[in-house]
């Protein structure tokens, strides 16, 4: 399953749901990412940009590259996008498996992936205006561990 | 072709959205047809080492074909999680 959406969604009832669609799979790994302040201690707001239409496309690939490297059972990719606070769930990513190994590791790759293959640019706002968020050659890099 | 601009690519060039006539063979070419468009689109392209480009919203490198191509995007390398 894979949701793009501007709205707050339920960390814990999205887990549940997942939970009862992949009944018998033996383990569950989840990551949910969060808006995190600045240095500075006053981010008004992230603003999360995205490419309607390649984002889901691009997360689809993401979650069946996953599907076909591990051994899951499923997968699931929820990121939102538009203006948000900080302490706000921005995403979460959940795998399920007959193995813990196999789970932790589907999670870690699609983290890897979702962060420097997924079409959204993060832009944070300050008292000091607004900057967009640079991409991080440690993420560029993280890819070839897979 | 539908150009698409995302982040500071956008705001650089000063809007999402173009429509222009090319016969480029690349993107590459593409983007040096772009560049002749105005200072502005110049400006936004000047460093491509820090830009991406997605064909059909598959992410493509510099020397990738065009043909048949509906729609090419510009942005910045992505910043998602």
């Amino acid at each position: 399953m894979i949701r793009v959406q501007e709205a707050a969604f339920d960390v814990g009832a999205e887990l549940n749901a997942f939970t009862t669609r992949v009944a018998g799979a033996g383990a569950i790994v989840s990551f949910t990412g969060i808006t995190r302040d600045v240095a500075s201690g006053d981010l008004q707001a992230m603003e999360i940009e995205h490419y309607p239409g390649m984002t889901e496309k691009a997360l689809g690939k993401i979650r069946h590259e996953a599907l076909d490297r591990f051994d899951l059972t499923d997968a699931m990719i929820i990121h939102r996008h538009g203006r948000l606070a900080a302490g706000e769930v921005i995403m979460m990513v959940a795998t399920a498996s007959r193995h813990r190994a196999e789970a932790f590791k589907g999670a870690d790759f699609l983290m890897d992936y979702l962060k420097s293959r997924a079409p959204f640019w993060k832009r944070e706002v300050t008292g000091a205006g607004a900057e967009w968020v640079s991409a991080k050659d440690s993420d560029e890099e993280a890819l070839n561990r897979w | 072709m539908d150009i698409r601009y995302f982040a500071w690519m956008r705001e650089r060039i000063g809007t999402g959205h173009e429509t222009v006539e090319t016969q480029a063979g690349t993107v590459a070419e593409l983007i040096e047809e772009l560049r002749a468009r105005s200072e502005a689109h110049d400006f936004a392209f000047s460093d491509l080492s820090a830009i991406r480009a997605a064909v059909d919203q598959d992410l493509v490198e510099f020397d990738a074909a065009l043909t048949g191509a509906r729609e090419v995007a510009f942005f910045p390398p992505m910043t998602g999680g």
